[in-house]
């Protein structure tokens, strides 16, 4: 059994569907990526992804269908929300699933709680695979990772504005290039 | 054959060049030589796999520089899913890889009952392992197919992709499509398992390992292939687990290693197979590991049918009318069945709050989906691990004192699905 306790920047552990989450101190987590790695022997990241919990339990964001002054998921009489889910620290979790690939696998999932503006430090001298990871993460959800060797989009153009997984950004929402009117 | 021997052997230790390890880049003063040629390898070129583009920096033939461009297949589907019901959803993952969309497609399945703790029946999970490995079959198949053809081995296409043919049949047998089925619903399979299955897949399974070997007949006595891919794209096992690999990659680098074995789901404890392990890392070794791989996952699909067969007239999905929907039959005679259908077809299941991650071995190695749920009926996020977008940073390392010619076969050994690279 793993014991986590002498993660660096620990603030608490959590389990639940057999995974176990690590929530750490975001401007520690250089130091505990290289503690899981060193110490621990978590050698792998699988992935890096963050979350953005813009809206989180509000009305009309999920549990909803149908347009705006149409119906309320959250009111009695349908299959809406059993209970607002619980609050969430900041509005973006970074989340690392690192694996410990060996004999005796685990994973474990490391998580950072960012502000809207606030920046990271990057991963990628811990686990070199974050590189894109990391890219991507900027590219969708406007994350800066500091020190990054190479910090530009990734899958959007390079000229795109915006970041398209942040909550507030409106499917359908970019513009029309080519509509006709000129 | 004096030109193998004198390809590197594989090294030791780490190469990974920094600052950036994704990338190889040529030092400016030498490019203000002038003796460097930057060019465009794609994004239309019909050996990358779809739509990659590479810059490369050629020194005569050689490589001097290379970086991976990404994303002019990127459709969001990550943002589209959050606009989706969950049973809606699970048409998706099959198109972000459409190579292996059964593998897929299982991931964010096991994810969603993973959430639900809903319990699947013994007959959904043997028949899942059986459609898993039929793809994984076919996706090693259409490798195969399209990298010799790379490499100017074109009868391969043709062999390889009549077999494909007659793996797609078997889908199109049980769930009614050839590829993107839906057919692995939360809580079991769509429908139940055809009567004439069984027979199709055993004869299927009885010509399958004849098939491998002549292919292997007609590549690994043919110079031009032996000598394109022996020595080529050399990726030792500490660079393939720091760049991440996972799947034939890391395994054609010596690293014993498959989620199936050291960390099973569904029910692959209970099946005996071998995993492929190669320690060469070169092209060569890859392809090795795809071809045993094929011959495993055919053990593997007998021995489902095997038990299959057994449970013939057991349920195949889940009893939970909450999450599924209730038989065809029953809509016309219980009021019940018709709201719950409704419900489920309408507003979708609500699925209770909480963070997953959940992957298994695809054909490409390590799938993983991270969903969010707030408790409703959408997803909060969804996020893929895709196995081709981490095996396409390995690019660099193993193109190190390449040749032009042999990105071709190096970029083909990665086995990279763009759809999947850039979702």
């Amino acid at each position: 059994m793993t014991t986590y306790d002498g993660v660096p920047g620990l603030v608490e552990t959590t389990g639940s569907h057999g995974e176990t989450t690590l929530v750490v101190d975001a401007a520690r987590i250089v130091e505990a990526c290289t503690y899981l790695r060193e110490e621990l022997g978590f050698n792998f990241l699988s992935d890096l992804t963050p979350t953005d919990y813009l809206g989180w339990g509000s009305r009309g964001v999920s549990g909803y269908i149908g347009t705006p002054a149409g119906r309320d998921m959250h009111g009695p009489g349908t299959q809406g929300l059993a209970r607002v889910p619980d609050a969430k620290p900041k509005r973006f979790a970074v989340n690392y699933h690192a694996l410990r690939l060996a004999d005796d696998p685990v994973r474990v999932r490391l998580q950072a709680w960012l502000d809207d503006g606030e920046e990271i430090d990057s991963v990628v001298p811990v686990w070199p695979t974050a590189d894109w990871f990391e890219r991507e993460a900027w590219d969708m959800f406007g994350i800066v990772f500091r020190g990054h060797p190479n910090l530009v989009r990734i899958l959007m153009e390079d000229d795109w504005e915006g970041h398209p997984l942040r909550k507030d950004y409106p499917i359908g929402g970019e513009p029309v290039r080519f509509s006709g009117a000129e | 054959m004096s030109v193998i021997e004198n390809r590197p052997k594989i090294y030791e230790g780490s190469r990974i060049p920094s600052p950036i390890p994704t990338a190889v880049l040529v030092d400016p003063e030498k490019h203000a030589l002038e003796d460097i040629l930057t060019i465009n390898f794609g994004p239309n070129h019909p050996s990358t796999h779809g739509v990659l583009r590479l810059v490369v920096d050629l020194d005569g033939e050689m490589v001097a520089g290379i970086s991976a461009v990404i994303g002019y297949l990127h459709t969001g589907f990550e943002k589209t899913m959050e606009q989706k019901t969950w049973w809606k959803c699970i048409t998706y993952p099959e198109r972000i890889d459409y190579v292996s969309f059964q593998v897929n497609e299982l991931a964010f399945v096991l994810a969603i009952e993973k959430l639900l703790g809903i319990e699947v029946p013994r007959k959904a999970t043997w028949m899942r392992m059986c459609l898993s490995e039929l793809t994984r079959i076919h996706s090693h198949l259409v490798w195969l197919g399209t990298s010799a053809l790379e490499l100017g081995a074109i009868s391969m296409f043709w062999y390889t992709f009549d077999d494909r043919d007659t793996t797609l049949d078997l889908f199109e047998m049980v769930c009614g499509t050839r590829m993107h089925t839906r057919y692995f619903q939360a809580g079991g399979l769509a429908e139940d398992i055809p009567e004439g299955f069984y027979a199709q897949a055993r004869e299927w399974c009885k010509k399958m390992p004849k098939a491998i070997d002549e292919y292997e007949a007609i590549l690994d006595r043919n110079a031009i292939w032996l000598k394109r891919t022996k020595g080529i794209g050399l990726l030792s096992a500490d660079d393939a687990i720091a760049l991440g690999q996972s799947g034939p990659v890391l395994r054609a680098s010596g690293v014993n290693w498959d989620l199936r074995k050291n960390m099973p789901y569904l029910a692959y404890d209970e099946v005996s197979f071998d995993v492929p392990v190669f320690p060469e890392g070169d092209v060569y070794a890859r392809y090795r590991v795809h071809m045993e791989e094929m011959r495993e996952s055919v053990r593997i699909v007998s021995q489902c049918l095997d038990r299959l067969e057994e449970m013939r007239g057991e349920p195949w999905i889940a009893d939970d009318r909450k999450v599924v929907l209730p038989p065809r039959e029953e809509l016309h005679t219980s009021m019940e069945s018709l709201i719950h259908h409704f419900k489920i077809v309408t507003e979708g299941y609500m699925v209770p709050e909480g963070e997953v991650y959940q992957c298994v071995e695809s054909p490409r190695g390590e799938f993983g989906v991270y969903v969010v749920s707030d408790g409703g009926p959408k997803p909060w996020r969804v996020k893929f691990r895709a196995p081709s977008f981490v095996a396409l940073q390995a690019t660099a390392t193993c193109m190190t004192d390449a040749a032009i010619a042999d990105m071709i076969a190096i970029v083909g050994s990665l086995d990279g699905v763009m759809g999947e690279v850039d979702r």
